[in-house]
C-alpha cells in the first residue's frame, strides 16, 4: 500500500539517461502532434457547421449530406487514433518504460 | 398493467441489485485506498464500462435524443464534441495521472508544489464543478420521473430527488468507490442494452435505410417553410437569427466539450481504480468505444422520434424534449408489437433513464466527497497529520453533507432552467483544471503560483462570464426574467476563460521566482514510467 521513498536523487538520474530522454522524445513526439491534429480537425468541423452550412447541406447519397458524414468520420477519426495510440504505445513506450521502472525499483532495493 | 407499474417494477430491480452490491462492496471496503479508488483491482474492461457508466449521463442520453428530435442535426454537435473530448484523456491525462497521483486531482497537481494553497484551489474546483453537475442531474431527476411515473405536482417531484438523492447517499457512503464503479458497470450494460435495443427496432422499421428515416424525420419535424434544413447544422446553435455571437457561441460551446472532459475530477478519479498505466490506457480505449457507440445510437433514437412521434407531440410533452427517446419506445413498441409491445418498452427505457441518473450523481457525489476529505480536511486542515481511518470516515460524512445539500438545492432549483449547469461544468473543468493539469504534467518551470493561478483564474472568469450572460439575466429563456444585467453575449465562456485560464497559470508561473528541480524529475520520471506508482490493494 505505502510507497517506498526514493531519494530524489535516483529521480534525477534517471531523467537525465539518454534512455528516458529517449522515452520522453518519443512519447511528446507522437502524442503532441496528434492531439494537434485531432483538435485541429474538430475545430474544422465546427467552424463549418457555423460557417458553411450550404455545404454541410448537400446531399450525398439520398438524405445523407456532407454534414452528417463529416460528423460521422469525426467518430472514426476518434476511434483510429485511440487504436493507433494504443498500439504506438505498447510498441514503442511500454518496453522502455517497463525497462526504466525495473532498473529503479532494482537499485531502491 | 401500466407502464408505469412495470417501470416502476424494474426500477425497483435495479435498486434492489444495487443495493445488494452496495452492501456486498461495503465488506470489502477497509482502506483509504479501497474507499477511494476500490482497491485499484478494477480491469481495463470493467472500468472502461464504469466510465461510460459515469459519463453517459441523462443528459447525453435524454438530452441529446431530445436535442435532435426537436432541433434535428444540431444534437449531433453535443456528440461530437463529447467524444472527441476523450482523445485528450486518452494521449495526455490518463496513464499520467494514474502513474503519479493517488486518490484525486489535487494528488497530482500538488506532486512538486506547496501542497496546501494547491490542495485547496483544486479541492474547491472539484467541489464547484461536481455540484454543478449534480444540481443539473438532480433537476432533470425530478423532471422525468413527473412525466414517466406520471407523479405530478411540485411535492411528488420533491420526494422524487430526496429519493434519488437518498439512494445515491447510500451507494457512496456505504459502498465506497466499489461499490459506485460497479453501480456505474451495471448501468452501462443496461444503458447500451436498452439504447440498442429501440435503435434496431426503429432502424428495421425502416428497413435499415438510413436515408429513409433521415428523410421521414425532416418531413414530420422540420421546419415548414425548409424541411430539409433539419438534417443539417443551424437549427439550434448559432442560428442565421442570432448572428456573428451566435455562431462564436458554437465555437465556445465546442471548445468547452472536448476540452472540458479531461479536467473532470469524478471522471478523473475513474484512472486510479486499475492496478497501472496500461489498464488506464485499456479501460480508456473501451470508454471511447462504449461512448462512441453510444452516440451512434442516440442518433439514430433522435430522428426516429422525430420521424416516428414528430417534434411536436415531443416539444408538448416536455419543452426541452427529454421525452424524446421514451416517448419513442412507446411508439415502436406499440408499431411491432401493440399496445403490450409499447408499454414493456417504455417501462424499460424508463428504469433505464433513472438508473442512468442514479449511476451519475452517485459518482459525482464520490469525486466531490473524495476531494473534500482527502485534499481539504487530511491535507489543508489537518497538514497530513489524519489517520487514514479518520479520513475515510470524513469522506463518508462529507458524501451525507454533499448529498443532503444536492437535495435541498435541487428541490429549490426545481423547474428553473438550469441545462446550462452541465455545458457550465465542462467549461470550468476547461478553463481552471485542464491548464493545471497539463502545465503539471508537461512544463518543468510550472510552481505552486502558476497553478493557483489556472485554477482560480478560469474558474472565477468562467463563473463571471456566465453570470453576465444571457443565460442568468435579460432574455426570455434566463434563470432571472426580471432583470438584465447582461453585457456579455455569449452563452458559453470557454473561448475567454479557457485561453484565460491557460494565461493564468503561465503568468503566475514566471511571477514566482519557485522552482524545485528534484521534484519536476520525480513527477516527469514516474508519470512516464510508472516507478513508484500505487500498487493494487490485496485483500
Amino acid at each position: 500500500m505505502t510507497t517506498k521513498e526514493h531519494d530524489a536523487s535516483v529521480y534525477e538520474q534517471v531523467q537525465e539517461s539518454s534512455e528516458f530522454q529517449d522515452l520522453k522524445r518519443r512519447f511528446r513526439r507522437w502524442t503532441f502532434p496528434m492531439t494537434v491534429a485531432f483538435l485541429a480537425w474538430y475545430l474544422l468541423y465546427v467552424v463549418l457547421s457555423g460557417w458553411a452550412r450550404g455545404f454541410m447541406a448537400i446531399e450525398v447519397l439520398g438524405h445523407i449530406n456532407v454534414g452528417l458524414i463529416l460528423g460521422l468520420l469525426q467518430f472514426v477519426s476518434t476511434f483510429l487514433i485511440a487504436w493507433a495510440y494504443s498500439r504506438h504505445a505498447e510498441r514503442k513506450f511500454d518496453p522502455i518504460a517497463d525497462k526504466l521502472r525495473h532498473e529503479v525499483e532494482e537499485k531502491a532495493k | 398493467m401500466s407502464s408505469t407499474t412495470l417501470g416502476m417494477i424494474l426500477f425497483l430491480t435495479f435498486v434492489a441489485a444495487t443495493l445488494g452490491i452496495t452492501f456486498w462492496a461495503s465488506r470489502q471496503t477497509k482502506t483509504a485506498a479501497d474507499y477511494y479508488a476500490g482497491g485499484r483491482s478494477f480491469s481495463g474492461v470493467q472500468n472502461g464500462l464504469a466510465i461510460g457508466g459515469d459519463y453517459m449521463s441523462a443528459a447525453s442520453f435524454l438530452g441529446i435524443a431530445g436535442i435532435i428530435a426537436l432541433s434535428g442535426y444540431d444534437g449531433f454537435l453535443y456528440s461530437i464534441g463529447f467524444l472527441v473530448a476523450w482523445l485528450v484523456a486518452l494521449l495526455l491525462v490518463a496513464e499520467l495521472m494514474r502513474n503519479s497521483g493517488k486518490f484525486t486531482m489535487a494528488d497530482v497537481l500538488a506532486f512538486r508544489m506547496s501542497p496546501r494553497p494547491v490542495r485547496t484551489a483544486a479541492g474547491v474546483s472539484t467541489i464547484v464543478v461536481s455540484i454543478f453537475y449534480l444540481l443539473a442531474q438532480m433537476v432533470g431527476a425530478g423532471a422525468l420521473v413527473g412525466l414517466l411515473l406520471g407523479i405530478t405536482g411540485d411535492a411528488g417531484k420533491a420526494w422524487t430527488i430526496v429519493g434519488v438523492g437518498a439512494l445515491m447517499i447510500v451507494y457512496v457512503v456505504f459502498g465506497g468507490m466499489k461499490g459506485t464503479t460497479w453501480v456505474q458497470i451495471v448501468k452501462a450494460v443496461l444503458l447500451m442494452g436498452g439504447a440498442a435495443l429501440v435503435t434496431v427496432l426503429v432502424l428495421a422499421n425502416f428497413g435499415f435505410n438510413l436515408s429513409a428515416l433521415l428523410g421521414q424525420a425532416a418531413t414530420v419535424s422540420g421546419p415548414e417553410a425548409n424541411p430539409q434544413s433539419f438534417l443539417s447544422p443551424g437549427l439550434k446553435y448559432g442560428t442565421e437569427a442570432q448572428g456573428l455571437a451566435g455562431k462564436i457561441d458554437l465555437i465556445s460551446l465546442g471548445l468547452a466539450l472536448v476540452l472540458g472532459t479531461a479536467g473532470l475530477p469524478h471522471i478523473l478519479i475513474r484512472f486510479y481504480t486499475v492496478p497501472t498505466a496500461k489498464d488506464a490506457r485499456k479501460s480508456v480505449l473501451w470508454g471511447i468505444g462504449i461512448i462512441g457507440v453510444f452516440y451512434l445510437l442516440t442518433l439514430v433514437l433522435g430522428f426516429g422520434a422525430a420521424a416516428l412521434v414528430g417534434a411536436e407531440a415531443i416539444a408538448a410533452g416536455d419543452a426541452a424534449g427529454n421525452t424524446a427517446a421514451p416517448m419513442l419506445a412507446q411508439q415502436i413498441g406499440q408499431e411491432m408489437f401493440g399496445a403490450v409491445g409499447g408499454t414493456i418498452l417504455l417501462a424499460l427505457i424508463g428504469a433505464v433513464a433513472f438508473a442512468t441518473i442514479l449511476a451519475v450523481v452517485a459518482g459525482l457525489t464520490l469525486a466531490s466527497s473524495s476531494s473534500f476529505a482527502h485534499d481539504l480536511y487530511a491535507h489543508v486542515f489537518r497538514r497530513g497529520q489524519a489517520s487514514e481511518r479518520q479520513e475515510v470516515v470524513v469522506a463518508r460524512i462529507s458524501a451525507f453533507v454533499i448529498g443532503a445539500v444536492a437535495i435541498g438545492l435541487g428541490i429549490l432549483a426545481q423547474g428553473q432552467n438550469v441545462a446550462f449547469l452541465v455545458a457550465l461544468a465542462f467549461a470550468v473543468a476547461a478553463s481552471g483544471n485542464l491548464p493545471a493539469i497539463l502545465y503539471s504534467l508537461f512544463w518543468k518551470r510550472f510552481n505552486t503560483a502558476g497553478a493557483v493561478s489556472a485554477i482560480y483564474g478560469g474558474l472565477v472568469s468562467a463563473l463571471l462570464l456566465v453570470i453576465f450572460s444571457p443565460v442568468v439575466s435579460g432574455s426570455e429563456t434566463a434563470l432571472i426574467k426580471t432583470a438584465d444585467f447582461a453585457w456579455f453575449p455569449l452563452s458559453n465562456p470557454g473561448i475567454i476563460s479557457i485561453p484565460l485560464g491557460f494565461l493564468c497559470g503561465w503568468i503566475g508561473t514566471v511571477l514566482s521566482k519557485e522552482y524545485n528541480a528534484a521534484k519536476y524529475a520525480e513527477i516527469e520520471v514516474r508519470s512516464l514510467t510508472g516507478v513508484g506508482m500505487e500498487k493494487a490493494s490485496k485483500h
